[in-house]
């Protein structure tokens, strides 16, 4: 029986126009949320496990109140329980405060693994699965491409850039997956119809004991002193190929003095 | 002048050229000092500046996850009280910079693509929203702990004092509860890596698998080999060499897509380029909206052609 815990986040939509607030956070109001496409993958890898055994999978998510979508994506998606904790003072946390709201909630939880996406789409600092690793006191094997448990054993591959390795490990562990592990499912009519009727647990912080002072943007340990657009590229020159079109782009890059 | 630690990455005991770079950078805070896991050419370092260079010898740094590292290096943190400390923006050093950060509890900074300090204040820049954004940031609390990406400084040689002090750290049996069953270090491919050339060559899903073209220009510029996902999830081109959101972010001076329709995926691993240049057949891709240059045509009749006008302007 392994008990899998899904940490997933509920993100602006990479594909529209993000933005920034005022106060330089990230604009979750203007933009359509949904589950981050990199924790697809995660919660895939958790289903996979406890089909190929024994187990069951809750998904859990700090975020506004929208962020329950991300939740009930993965219940569709077949992840057995969910856990939304939602807070005012959370707003604008940075990835200790996150990190430290995840692993209370963790400990909540009856687990055996945690699993998380490789990064957020968008902030993306990938940094979350090992700060609540270093929090729950844990080992954290990140950006792994393939796993599999077998009985106490969980096995891992991870392709560095510098080597491919290979990892067992035993007890409680952190894992970040990459999306080299496989497509994510979409969910079935009959998961959607299921998920309807699944356990989701809302949580405050008071149910969590953390202080609002140990989180939201007033109390992070960085600040962003600035958001800039960058500025659009200037449209470039654009030519159809009519047999010299090899010969037209090394003169551009001989004007560039790249040859 | 008080320390700035700086986390050294030589694999096989050849320091990289990022590690160079975050020595330059370091010295505009305060005094470089390298931390060097395992074996490295320390002369080098001190070529670039590093006036202390802290050796770990234990083989426990390589036969675990980075564990052991993050607790030496935050044992250091605590005992030198440094101005700064700076890693390399890789996962690895992202990693280990996490696990510091907070046993030391101070802000944590990643993927800084500069670092400019004014009045003893460090501020950091980063790409944001696949590099639509550029972000100013500083941080509050504690030692500013900063993961750096590679070309965020050009390295600059400068005489340090060099002083090898050889630290001798217990790692603590909590640290190796995980440990590498196997090893197989990649094969070099003798081409410049990703993050750090200067000109990078990329093919997508126009190749149809076949990168005879990409690497032949790839090798007429000297510059490194990139793929799309589309590329690298048709198991045409290992994970390592993917440009875009889940593989490399990627800077160079010039970048040229070969077959690359440009999905916001792969633009936001290298729309921060100098210079795009694009060939393509179909003039609606998307990546012709932020290319330079662009040819609308067959890449296995432009490529070649640009590789052969190139051999023949170099002689």
């Amino acid at each position: 029986m392994t008990k899998i815990v899904v940490a997933v986040k509920y993100v602006p939509d990479a594909t529209a126009d993000r933005t920034f607030e005022a106060d330089n956070t990230v604009d979750r109001e203007n933009v359509d949320g949904l589950l981050s496409e990199l924790d697809e993958y995660a919660v895939e890898q958790a289903l996979q496990v406890v089909e190929a055994g024994d187990g069951e999978v809750t998904v859990l998510t700090v975020g506004p109140a929208d962020a329950s979508d991300a939740v009930r994506k993965a219940l569709q998606m077949g992840a057995d329980a969910g856990v939304h904790v939602e807070d005012d003072a959370i707003a604008g946390s940075d990835a200790f405060a996150t990190s430290l709201v995840l692993a209370k909630a963790i400990e909540k939880l009856d687990y055996d693994l945690v699993f998380f996406g490789m990064g957020s789409t968008d902030a993306g600092m990938g940094v979350v699965p090992t700060l609540v690793a270093e929090r729950l006191g844990l080992p954290a094997i990140t950006f792994a491409s393939e796993i599999s448990v077998d009985g106490e054993t969980v096995k891992i591959r991870r392709d560095g850039d510098a080597a491919t390795q290979e990892i067992e490990a035993t007890g409680k562990l952190v894992v970040s997956v990459t999306d080299q592990t496989g497509e994510a499912r979409y969910p079935s009519f009959k998961g959607i119809m299921a998920a309807k009727k699944k356990p989701v647990e809302e949580w405050t912080l008071a149910d969590l004991g953390v202080d609002a002072a140990e989180v939201g943007l007033d109390n992070a340990w960085t600040k962003v002193e600035s958001t800039t657009p960058r500025p659009p590229r200037t449209a470039g020159e654009i030519v159809t190929d009519e047999g010299d079109g090899g010969t037209k782009l090394v003169e551009f890059l001989a004007s560039k003095k790249f040859v | 002048m008080s320390e700035v630690l700086v986390l050294i990455d030589a694999p096989q005991g050849k320091v990289t050229k990022p590690s160079l770079e975050l020595l330059t950078i370091a010295r505009r805070i305060g005094e470089a000092s390298a931390v060097v896991f395992g074996d490295a050419d320390t002369s080098v370092l001190a070529e670039y500046g590093a006036e202390k260079i802290y050796t770990y010898a234990d083989s426990a740094f390589a036969e675990y996850l980075v564990a052991p590292k993050a607790e030496a290096l935050a044992a250091l943190v605590a005992e030198k009280s440094p101005a700064a400390v700076l890693v390399p923006s890789t996962s690895e050093g992202k990693e280990i910079a996490a696990r510091v950060a907070l046993k030391s509890e101070s802000g944590l900074i990643t993927d800084a693509i500069d670092v400019a300090v004014d009045g003893g204040q460090v501020t950091t820049t980063q790409a944001a929203f696949a590099g639509n954004f550029t972000v100013a940031a500083q941080v509050t609390q504690g030692a500013p702990v900063i993961a750096v990406k590679p070309n965020s400084a050009a390295p600059e040689a400068a005489a340090g004092a060099g002083t090898v002090e050889a630290v001798s750290f217990d790692v603590p049996e909590s640290a190796k509860q995980v440990k590498i069953v196997s090893s197989e270090a990649r094969v070099s491919t003798g081409r410049p890596e990703l993050t750090e050339a200067a000109i990078v060559v990329s093919g997508g899903r126009g190749t149809g698998g076949d990168f005879t073209e990409v690497e032949a220009l790839a090798d007429a510029l000297g510059a490194a080999v990139g793929a799309s996902r589309a590329a690298v999830d048709s198991g045409w081109k290992p994970h390592t060499f993917q440009v875009g959101q889940t593989g490399k972010t990627v800077s160079p001076q010039l970048y040229v897509a070969n077959g690359i329709s440009g999905a916001i995926q792969h633009r936001a691993g290298m729309q921060t380029s100098k210079t795009i240049v694009v060939v393509n057949k179909d003039e609606e891709a998307p990546i012709f909206e932020i290319a330079d240059f662009g040819i609308v045509g067959d890449l296995f009749k432009v490529t070649p052609q640009l590789t052969e006008a190139i051999k023949a302007r170099k002689g």
